[in-house]
């Protein structure tokens, strides 16, 4: 038989019964709708995520330092400092996939302005900070190159230690006071708000890194190089060339890494895996509406091949071959799952879009809920449709017949 | 009449039922020989055996014991896709309850066997049940559904039906059995006419008048055929129904 000839079959019977079938089609709309609302929500936590990542800066490595086994017992990461300035500088220099390096020096104290003071980090950092951590000023402007080389005291607030030392007047060109030491305000920089765990990022204060050991922590020792390589597909490349300049520079031979490197993608990796657990979760929940909706399917299928006994009898007595009717009640249950699973595409669209409006959660709708959507609906039609088909074609013809 | 012109030939067809312990014998050893162009009535009280004769021959169920040729192919042995081809392409059922796909149009309905045919051919099945509609006399009612014909008119789509595939073997069970005397009488006119044509026709009816119009009856009776015998002052449908038609209150004379 024609595939077009078993569309018009089937869609004719289904049109016959126009209130059950919509009913049935309902479980399934409800199933796939629920299960694209889901897909939505789970996404949108992805992709809120993704960008929260990417705030951190772009194509991001850090190198940290490396753990030290003085006498065979290991002190764990950080132990054992042999970050310099010098490497950061032969970075900068030799390397071919990176297009900023920044030390960061790294301490903790007292601000003061005027009358208010404010305990925050303070960030000793090149001007490739910037470019980074993808960071600008919103007034003012950061420090040149120059204040880094003269080691100027010289500093960039963040939009957090603003709002606690400046509540009602612009910053730039006050004078603060750092540990010990008077500094200048040149800039502030753009709020930039929480990152992935949470913490306050605009709780900062930036200045050049060259002051910062000189002024502040005293050390030779820098906390952390930043590095950003020019595109995101030579990551591993650019971690492979960061490693042999830093393993050069310490002259370490055959010993092992005293240094620590790790990229966002790792810590991307490790945050988008949770997310994703969570979503998995939530769209298995949703499944188990679309089961109901094809058990709904089965039901109404059942009913329908003992209502048409006699006409699957009468298809037989005239030449159907059990094939035939197999099919005839397969296309049927497809066709009405199917639709059911069109329209659910719709109703998930469209209840996506409501609850991100509603709650204001990110929800995107990825462009795989459509092949989801037809894909599951059609599962379901064919796994829950087969054994009321299989139960119509193996009737008896004759019995079929004589069925009142 | 040759021997290649026979369209059924079963021989010492045993039919066997097995009801828990008890073995039903519904048919004990039947020969029956069908030629082209035949119009043959089988009688039967119920219980007889001439259903199961008839579903045997409609291939809708096969003998314990006995061989069955259908138009040169023997039917023994046959798998369930074989039979159903073999319905399809050689044989044209008309049933007692009409039996017409409720809710969808005549020309539907006549069309339905087309479409399972595996032949192969290339069918223009919509011309096709239209002209098997023309030829039972619908040609005006090819969109009603049965709900909106007569009983006479739903009969008469299902031998549409059943012709539209050009079957070698028209079989009706009880074709009459659900209409009024005037009906009965056209219905039968139209199977006379259609074997006046050379088609070859076999139906059960347990009304002595109705297998008056037949060539030849075969009586059945606890599973053999005790009577084979040509009808003697057949009766023509079409001249009754003249009859009918110039004193609407005759009463057809009952056969004794």
């Amino acid at each position: 038989m024609k595939q077009s000839t078993l569309l018009r079959i089937a869609s004719a019977s289904i049109l016959k019964n126009k209130m059950r079938t919509l009913l049935t089609m309902l479980g399934i709309v409800i199933g796939v709708g629920a299960v694209i609302v889901m897909v939505a929500i789970g996404n949108g936590a992805q992709t809120q995520i993704a960008s929260q990542i990417n705030a951190l800066g772009t194509n991001l490595i850090i190198v940290m330092p490396g753990s030290g086994t003085p006498g065979g017992v290991n002190q764990g990461a950080g132990s054992f400092n042999k970050l310099t300035v010098a490497d950061a500088d032969k970075l900068k220099q030799q390397g071919t996939l990176f297009n900023a390096v920044s030390p960061v020096v790294s301490t903790r104290t007292q601000v003061i302005a005027g009358g208010s003071n404010w305990r925050t980090s303070i960030n000793g950092v090149s001007i490739d900070y910037t470019d980074i951590r993808n960071w600008n000023t919103s007034s003012g402007a950061f420090f040149t190159n120059d204040d880094v080389r003269s080691a100027r005291k010289v500093a960039v607030l963040g939009a957090t230690v603003v709002k606690n030392l400046f509540p009602n007047s612009d910053p730039v060109g006050a004078q603060i006071q750092i540990g010990k030491a008077p500094f200048t305000v040149v800039g502030v920089l753009d709020a930039k708000g929480q990152n992935g765990g949470g913490q306050d990022q605009d709780d900062v204060v930036l200045v050049p890194y060259t002051t910062a050991q000189t002024r502040l922590s005293g050390n030779i020792r820098i906390g952390q190089i930043l590095v950003s390589t020019t595109s995101a597909d030579d990551m591993d490349a650019a971690q492979a060339e960061l490693s042999s300049i830093m393993r050069d520079a310490h002259r370490l031979d055959g010993a092992d890494d005293d240094f620590t490197v790790r990229n966002q993608t790792e810590i991307a990796a490790a945050m988008t895996s949770t997310t994703r657990v969570m979503s998995g979760l939530l769209a298995a929940i949703a499944s188990i509406s679309l089961l109901v909706g094809g058990i709904g399917i089965m039901n109404i299928m059942l009913v329908s091949v003992t209502e048409r006994t006699r006409e699957i009898g009468i298809r037989m007595a005239i030449g159907a071959r059990g094939s035939d009717v197999l099919t005839q009640f397969l296309v049927e249950s497809v066709v009405m799952s199917v639709l059911g699973g069109v329209v659910g595409l719709a109703v998930g669209y469209g209840g996506a879009a409501v609850l991100g409006h509603v709650t204001g959660w990110a929800t995107s709708t990825p462009a795989s809920a459509v092949a989801i959507a037809i894909g599951f609906s059609a599962a379901v039609g064919m796994f829950f449709g087969f054994y009321p088909a299989r139960k119509a074609a193996g009737l008896n013809p004759i019995q079929a017949l004589r069925y009142e | 009449m040759s021997h290649d012109s026979a369209v059924i030939e079963i021989s010492g067809v045993k039919k066997v039922y097995s009801m828990g312990s008890n073995k039903v014998f519904a048919l004990r050893g039947v020969d029956l020989t069908v030629h082209a162009g035949e119009l043959i009535a089988v009688m039967g009280s119920s219980g007889s055996g001439k259903s199961t004769l008839m579903n045997i021959l409609g291939c809708l169920d096969v003998p314990t014991e006995g061989s069955y040729v259908l138009d040169g192919t023997r039917v023994n042995g046959l798998s369930k896709n074989q039979l159903a081809d073999l319905r399809n392409q050689k044989l044209g059922f008309v049933f007692q309850g009409f039996n017409l796909l409720a809710r969808t149009t005549a020309l539907d309905n006549v069309e339905l066997p087309l479409l399972y045919d595996r032949s192969g051919r290339t069918l223009d099945t919509r011309a096709l049940a239209t002209d098997s509609l023309r030829r039972v006399g619908l040609g005006e009612r090819l969109d009603h559904q049965p709900s909106e014909l007569s009983g006479g008119q739903q009969q008469r789509v299902a031998i549409a039906r059943a012709l539209v595939t050009q079957p070698r073997l028209l079989l009706a069970d009880e074709p009459t059995g659900n209409l009024d005397s005037r009906t009965t009488v056209e219905v039968m006119a139209l199977f006379q006419e259609l074997n006046d044509q050379g088609i070859t026709i076999v139906l059960v009816t347990h009304e002595p008048e109705v297998a008056q119009y037949a060539k030849r009856i075969v009586e059945v009776r606890d599973g053999h055929i005790v009577r084979d015998h040509p009808v003697i002052g057949r009766r023509r449908a079409v001249d009754d129904l003249r009859e009918l038609d110039a004193d609407p209150d005759t009463v057809l004379e009952e056969v004794a």
